[in-house]
């Protein structure tokens, strides 16, 4: 198995799951405290509207989704803010939307149904070395973001008392927003249209099991999504099963386990 | 020197105006309890004071407009706690977030020391390494008082802070916040439903969306002063109307 690493192509998607576990993990803690479950799921398919557009048009898809899934994001925290609707009812407007412009950019552009396949369940193939760059680009913003992690923290734990404090809230919804965004759609490459969601929430989900603070819980998030796509991807290897698929059920197993670990008490 | 200056401040929500042509003025070092009946805007009036609701008028602390003060001035115990309760955090936390404005990754010795100290000064020692989420509320009152004193502020806005608190630990409070004001000469606004508290203040507002009364206790807290404030609840829609006209 290990002469896998001696493949380019293979040596190329490790990196990718690497770096997007990477900024997956980072925000997945944010995604599960602040109810964002949802929100994955509606810039998922907005990532894949962005696509089937690229599809239809015969470009590179990734370069519609990206500008089309952070305009989504914006504008559903945009929406929140503005209208005083929940934020589940911003992500459901737009969920449908983005679902609806799919399906008519994929009906229009038949022919390229196959292509669309491989960004629904994501392919360890389809990684080249121009996402790759793409991928690490983001870690370091990610990075530059980091100084964030506090004050993201504190409003998320209690609005009220951050305002209160000065913090600029709003501001650091629409950055977390954008953050979510283009991690989430450079991660369909690996993971696919289908389950990129589970990205962003099964890593801090499991971590919120193990986890006494916040700071625990963010670095057993980035190790959790760490380990389950190194486990993910080999186990895609060995068994030919689809890349994202496998990492997300080695990520449904470790919090699987973790559940059983804390015994369903909800201690913690 | 005057700490707090409240100038024509209006609230309104959409149509609902929950503060009116509010004005008074705190000097330095002075005990404020603020009374009135539920719904009167005692909760909006610290919020206003805090920047968290919009509002017309003035609000100067230390003669600057509140939003350019030092935020690290003010401490703040909010009535209702609306933090998530499923946050993975520590109480001792919590109270650091009094020293930084954000949540701490870790806590350096000193900030530690610090946040013990805080909570040692509200007699909630034994709370510092529970989780956040599982305290009663008389419990948050105290960590929420800890992470107020804590940055030491010149202006403590408690809202109802001995609600929840039992018989014991509301005398404790008061005797806390006492020995804070001794040794800081800050200003303390507290809002209260106990009389009894009210009568020991410095000065008391009574507050029923617009000011009632304002001066030392006896002369605010005056039959005639409360029957204004706290008669008019039953014609809550009536005041409401005129208001609206007005
Ligand atoms: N965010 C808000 N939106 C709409 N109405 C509000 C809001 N906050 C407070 N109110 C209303 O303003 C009035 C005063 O509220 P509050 O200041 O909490 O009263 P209290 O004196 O009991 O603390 C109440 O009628 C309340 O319903
Ligand atoms: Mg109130």
């Amino acid at each position: 198995m290990l002469e896998a690493l001696g493949y380019p192509f293979f040596q190329r998607a490790l990196l990718a799951g690497l770096l997007v576990a990477l900024l997956s993990g980072l925000a997945s803690p944010f995604v599960v405290q602040r109810r964002l479950s949802f929100l994955g799921d509606g810039l998922a398919h907005a990532a894949f509207a962005g696509v089937a557009l690229g599809l239809f048009l015969r470009e590179e898809p990734f370069w519609f989704a990206l500008p089309f899934t952070f305009f989504v994001a914006l504008a559903i925290t945009w929406v929140k803010e503005r209208s005083g609707l929940s934020e589940d009812t911003a992500i459901g407007v737009f969920f449908a939307l983005s679902v609806a412009l799919g399906a008519v950019f994929l009906a229009k552009a038949r022919g390229y149904v196959g292509d669309a396949m491989g960004y629904l369940f994501g392919s360890l193939l389809a990684v080249g070395p121009s996402d790759l760059l793409a991928v690490g680009a983001m870690v370091l913003l990610g990075l530059a973001l980091l100084p964030l992690w506090g004050p993201l923290a504190y409003a998320t734990l209690d609005r009220e008392l951050a305002l209160a404090d000065r913090v600029p809230v709003v501001f650091h919804d629409y950055l977390l927003s954008g953050f979510l965004a283009v991690s989430l759609v450079l991660s369909v490459k690996v993971v696919g249209v289908l389950l990129v969601a589970a990205f962003l929430v099964i890593p801090g989900a499991t971590a919120r099991l193990l986890a006494r603070t916040f700071a625990q819980m963010t670095l057993l998030s980035l190790l959790l999504a760490l380990f389950s796509t190194l486990g993910g991807l080999f186990l895609s290897l060995l068994l030919d099963w689809p890349s994202g698929a496998s990492v997300v059920l080695f990520q449904a197993l470790l919090f699987g386990l973790a559940l059983l670990k804390t015994g369903f008490s909800g201690e913690k | 020197m005057t700490a707090l200056e409240v100038r024509r401040l209006s609230v309104r929500f959409g149509e609902f105006r929950a503060l009116e042509e509010v004005q008074f003025s705190v000097p330095e070092g002075a005990f404020v309890a603020i009374v009135g009946p539920n719904g009167a805007g005692k909760s909006t009036l610290l919020k206003a004071v805090l920047g968290l609701v919009p509002y017309q008028g003035e609000v100067l602390v230390y003669g600057l407009p509140a939003g350019k003060a030092d935020p690290f001035w003010f401490g703040y115990v909010p009535q209702i706690k609306t933090f998530d309760r499923s946050f993975p955090a520590l109480a001792l936390e919590l109270v650091v977030t009094g020293l930084r404005r954000r949540w701490p990754f870790r806590l350096s010795p000193k900030e530690k020391e610090a946040a013990l100290a805080a909570l040692a000064q509200v007699g909630a020692s034994e709370l510092a390494y529970r989780p956040l989420g599982r305290l009663s509320g008389g419990q948050l009152q105290r960590v929420y008082l800890a992470r107020a004193l804590i940055r030491r502020p010149r202006i403590l806005l408690l809202d109802e802070p001995a609600t929840g608190v039992d018989r014991v630990g509301e005398e404790d409070l008061y005797r806390y916040l006492e020995a804070y004001q001794k040794a800081s000469g800050a200003t303390v606004l507290m809002i209260t439903h106990d009389w009894e508290a009210a009568h020991h203040a410095t000065h008391v507002l009574v507050l029923n969306r617009r000011v009632v009364g304002f001066g030392p206790p006896e002369r605010a807290l005056s039959e005639e002063c409360l029957r204004q404030a706290f008669g008019h609840v039953g014609h809550a829609h009536g005041l409401f109307v005129e208001g609206g006209r007005a």
